[in-house]
């Protein structure tokens, strides 16, 4: 089947086309080369219309443990937030944590057709992947945690050698069904386990006298030399803590060329000058980041309103909990894996702290002169929920509106960041970078996030309205795989989307070790672990797509 | 859509076959080193005499058959007549729901189509840890966390062995465990009824203590104890048998503890407001943080109740309790009690699910009753329609999360007989709307 899109404005920053009209074909679910003479089984006039790739949310938690504990513990985001059941779409309830269900329909009302769970623990891996076969319309996957797991940190204290380490690495990956591999404050979360409050970089691990400079750098060069596209995504050391900018700076040059993705780095990005001793570290990790092009980042943009806070960083999540609004919180250790800390927070714009987050998270955007390496998140829904997205869009693109906003947050803050003078605003273009070109080609997935010939057809096409947060909170069209799914920013039609994954080759030897450290030290056996390729399919109800990744080095 | 009568499985049923790493279904601790062993439609666990696990895989499969009040009929005759039950109900409570992630997928889908109320019949029981989640929150840890680490294990309610068999084996006294812990025998503290101590032997277990009270006096010993933790005094304790020393030498054992655990089922919380001896427990964890390491470990969660609890949530966004009634999920631990809506006359069809043990019965009721049921199933009174159905990690493959809330497993086909998946057959119902 043909179908033809006629006259949008498109903006495929893949393949450098920027606000060209042209003429879109799909043919069975693909993009094809221009069929000028084809008679088209459907035709959409789509002229004055911006026409971009599906968005690609690269962190989001929408699945997985900590998130149906946050939305079990958060009875507070269901009441008022029920979405009553359609002749098409389910019922389902929440904001900041919502259903599966209804995360999938938002997502795609928004023009999101794929979004990333970022912290998979591998033990709690099966789990994710159930939640995220039941958020539909999207296309997903996961990325694994790794780095503060006990096999890991024995592997590392042991100094063994390096291959079998990349070995556990892929065969982790494997059996998570994972796309990239996330590291939580390195070692951290282990470490909170022996009661430690607090690791730096070059701190050493109570138990495992390691650092998380070894943790990171270690990592890092695995996947690197695994060939796995996505560089190794870190949440570093001492997340919130007022004067977290140098640990993130010396993140950076730890990395000492090593491709790095450092994630909401508004998090990571606090000085301590001033009367509160809380101060903006943007403009200074900007000034590496632009000299640094291996290092590409996520921003964890803060808004203000109510959410949760759910993350592997059980240590830090500990410290915050004494902040929870409403007061309660789960804070875990997992299975000699990770660990996972719910805490919910609201954030107010008449708060210092708050208003200031918010400033660094615009300033972190404004100041990388770079869109490719900078990726368009709230971190969902630590900073704030996903659909805060169209807001922040128009904060980026509309400097009138954002000074507008200026005014309303506390005086002190505002006036503490430079956000006030920076004129910059984002083109078009470059929002089709931050939230389509970019994370597709960071996390390596081949035929999503642009338009070019033999890509799924994932498009979405928007009304050209001079109120960017309108236009981009209900596009027009959106296609999956060629479908109509929404339409005015409702959805039309019901699909599900495929999991991707990444498969690093790796020495199936490692799997003896790995069965003798489960029988001895587990409470499961390392072949129930593991996340079958059944499971996933569930009979044809998902589907897997593997991403080509680059040969392994040794 | 078409009914197959089981999904496919790769070994023949009726032949003679064996299992490794077999997770069973049967408790909360999911346990999967099973080897078990097939002949005909007989199973045999090979390798523990855990009693649960025994007596749920051994168990005899009487001859069955779709019924429609009380007459045997086909499949597709016994879905039909369910369906029409459905299509006429206008307030269907799905209860049991003792099954697996497919399962309560399926019961899922359907509640929301039909507006029906969503309630697993151990609820109750469930939410003496639920309450506290949803008011206080709590920090807590997992089977293998606790297993390498703990140096003190504090059990609160007494035994576990009745819920969890395989609990002191597995988790309190294995071999091995990572850390060097030093001294390598734990600490056992039991809080309320005294176990039978035979039961808890092997080379990690320490010195044991109990503190031999009844079980509704524990919310009394708790508070002295968390007391007494934050350095308040505690003038006088009127619990028979124990005494402050006693109190006292537990907070010291608290305070020098490297990682300990509080370890409950909470069904053998059996007392009203169970969830003040919960919330104790989980106060007295984080004041503990503060100095040193503690965690909760929630055990039980038997016949699918964590399961069940983690798929409501995730589709509706609250755990089970929850109405479709209005065309949205309307959450209400009391109000959406089936038995408190039994007792006061809600409600027009019963649909109830048991796919584990046959014990957990409909309750008795005027309404008509759609029982999806084990074979061996024995209800008080003549379902309207009952369709016998496998049991997931026995006649089909399944899924189901452990009582820790995190690590799921998968359960296997072991090929015993030829039973429909409950999931399939609430598809067909659905359809046949």
């Amino acid at each position: 089947m043909l179908t033809k899109l006629t006259g949008g404005k498109v903006y495929d920053p893949a393949h450098k086309v920027s606000g060209e009209i042209r003429d879109i074909y799909v043919r069975d679910g693909k993009m094809v080369p221009p069929e000028p003479n084809a008679r088209a089984d459907q035709t959409y006039d789509v002229k004055g219309k911006i026409v971009m790739a599906g968005a690609i949310d690269p962190h989001t938690h929408i699945g997985g443990g900590k998130v149906t504990i946050a939305r079990m513990m958060l009875t507070e985001d269901h009441y008022g937030t029920e979405v009553p059941r359609t002749e098409l779409t389910r019922s389902g309830s929440g904001d900041a944590v919502p259903s599966t269900l209804l995360a999938g329909y938002r997502y795609a009302e928004m023009g999101y057709t794929a979004g990333f769970e970022p912290a998979m623990l591998p033990a709690n891996a099966r789990q994710a992947h159930m939640e995220l076969a039941d958020t539909p319309m999207l296309d997903k996957g996961a990325f694994a945690m790794l780095g503060s797991d006990d096999f890991f940190l024995r592997q590392l204290a042991a100094k063994q050698e390096f291959e079998r380490i990349k070995d556990y690495v892929a065969w982790t990956m494997h059996a998570a069904q994972a796309i990239a591999v996330k590291v939580v404050n390195p070692g951290g979360i282990s470490d909170f386990k022996f009661n430690q409050r607090k690791l730096d970089l070059d701190e050493e691990h109570i138990y495992y006298h390691i650092t998380p400079r070894d943790i990171i750098v270690t990592l890092a060069r695995a996947l690197q030399e695994l060939g796995v596209v996505h560089p190794l995504h870190v949440h570093g050391c001492n997340l919130g803590v007022p004067g977290n900018v140098e640990t993130t700076l010396a993140t950076i040059r730890a990395a000492e060329g090593l491709p790095l993705h450092l994630t909401h780095i508004q998090f990571h990005s606090y000085g301590t000058e001033g009367d509160r001793h809380f101060s903006s570290g943007a403009p200074r990790i900007h000034e590496l980041l632009n000299k640094n092009p291996n290092i590409s980042i996520d921003v964890g943009q803060v808004m203000f309103g109510q959410t949760c806070t759910a993350s592997g960083d059980s240590m830090r999540q500990f410290a915050i909990s004494k902040n929870a609004s409403p007061k309660k919180s789960v804070i875990m250790d997992i299975e000699c894996d990770a660990g996972c800390g719910v805490v919910p927070m609201r954030y107010r714009d008449k708060s210092y702290v708050n208003a200031l987050q918010w400033c660094i998270g615009l300033e972190t955007f404004l100041l990388m002169e770079d869109p490719w390496r900078i990726f368009l998140t709230t971190d969902h829904p630590n900073g704030a929920p996903f659909y805060t997205y169209p807001h922040l869009i128009r904060l980026l693109m509309d400097k009138g509106f954002r000074d507008d906003m200026l005014q309303k947050i506390n005086p002190d803050a505002a006036a503490m960041s430079i956000v006030g003078s920076l004129t910059r605003e984002y083109s078009l273009d470059e929002i089709a970078i931050m939230t389509r070109a970019g994370p597709a080609r960071s996390l390596g997935l081949k035929n999503i996030g642009h338009l070019g010939t033999g890509a799924c057809a994932d498009i979405t096409v928007y009304r050209d309205d001079a109120n960017r947060e309108t236009m981009f909170a209900t596009p027009e069209l959106v296609f999956k795989n060629g479908e109509l799914v929404v339409r005015d920013g409702k959805v039309i039609k019901v699909v599900n989307g495929a999991t991707h994954v990444a498969r690093p080759a790796y020495d199936k030897s490692i799997e003896t070790s790995l069965k003798h450290y489960f029988e001895d030290y587990h409470t499961m056996r390392m072949g129930n672990f593991a996340v079958s390729d059944d499971e996933i399919e569930n009979n044809g109800k998902g589907a897997l797509i593997v991403e080509p990744g680059r040969a392994r080095a040794s | 859509m078409a009914i197959t009568e089981a999904r496919k499985s790769g070994s023949e049923r009726g032949s003679t076959a064996r299992y490794e790493d077999v997770a069973c279904p049967f408790c909360g601790l999911l346990c999967d080193d099973l080897k078990i062993e097939r002949k005909g439609d007989q199973l045999k666990v090979l390798n523990t005499d855990c009693v649960r696990a025994v007596s749920g895989f051994e168990r005899n499969l009487p001859a069955s058959s779709p019924m429609v009040r009380g007459k045997k009929v086909g499949l597709d005759e016994a879905v039909e007549a369910a369906a029409a039950l459905v299509r006429k109900s206008k307030l269907p409570l799905y209860g049991g729901l003792t099954t697996d992630v497919e399962g309560m997928r399926a019961v899922m889908q359907l509640a929301d189509r039909t507006g029906g109320v969503v309630d697993h019949v151990l609820s109750e029981v469930q939410y003496r840890n639920l309450k506290v989640l949803q008011t206080n929150g709590w920090i807590t840890s997992t089977l293998t966390e606790v297993r390498n680490r703990a140096d003190l294990i504090i059990m609160v309610g007494g035994d576990v062995q009745k819920f969890n068999p395989r609990f002191y084996e597995r988790v309190v006294s294995p071999p091995d465990s990572m850390f060097d812990l030093k001294p390598v025998r734990r600490t056992v503290v039991f809080l309320g009824k005294a176990p039978d101590l035979s039961l808890l032997k092997g080379p990690r277990v320490g010195e044991i203590v109990v503190l031999d009270c009844d079980l509704p006096r524990l919310p009394e010993l708790l508070s002295a104890l968390r007391a007494r933790l934050r350095g308040a005094k505690v003038h006088e304790l009127d619990i028979p048998g124990i005494t402050l020393a006693d109190v006292e030498a537990l907070a010291e054992r608290c305070k020098a503890a490297k990682y300990g655990v509080f370890a409950w089922a909470p069904p053998g919380l059996d007392v009203p407001h169970a969830d003040i001896i919960v919330q104790q427990v989980a106060e007295i964890t984080k004041d503990l943080t503060a100095i040193t390491r503690f965690a909760g470990l929630p055990l039980g969660g038997n016949e699918g109740v964590v399961t069940g609890a983690a798929v409501c949530t995730w589709l509706s966004g609250s755990p089970p309790r929850v109405s479709f009634a209005s065309g949205q999920p309307d959450y209400d631990p009391y109000l959406y009690s089936i038995s408190r809506m039994l007792a006061s006359g809600e409600g027009d069809l019963l649909i109830w699910l048991a796919s584990f043990t046959p014990d957990l019965l409909p309750p008795k009721t005027k309404l008509p009753i759609i029982l999806l049921g084990t074979p061996a199933v024995k209800p008080a009174q003549t379902p309207e329609v009952f369709i016998p159905v496998g049991t997931p990690g026995v006649d089909h493959r399944g899924l189901l999360v452990r009582c820790d809330s995190v690590v799921s497993l998968p359960l296997k086909d072991l090929g015993r007989a030829e039973l429909p998946v409950a999931a399939d057959v609430l598809a067909s119902i659905e359809s046949a709307l």
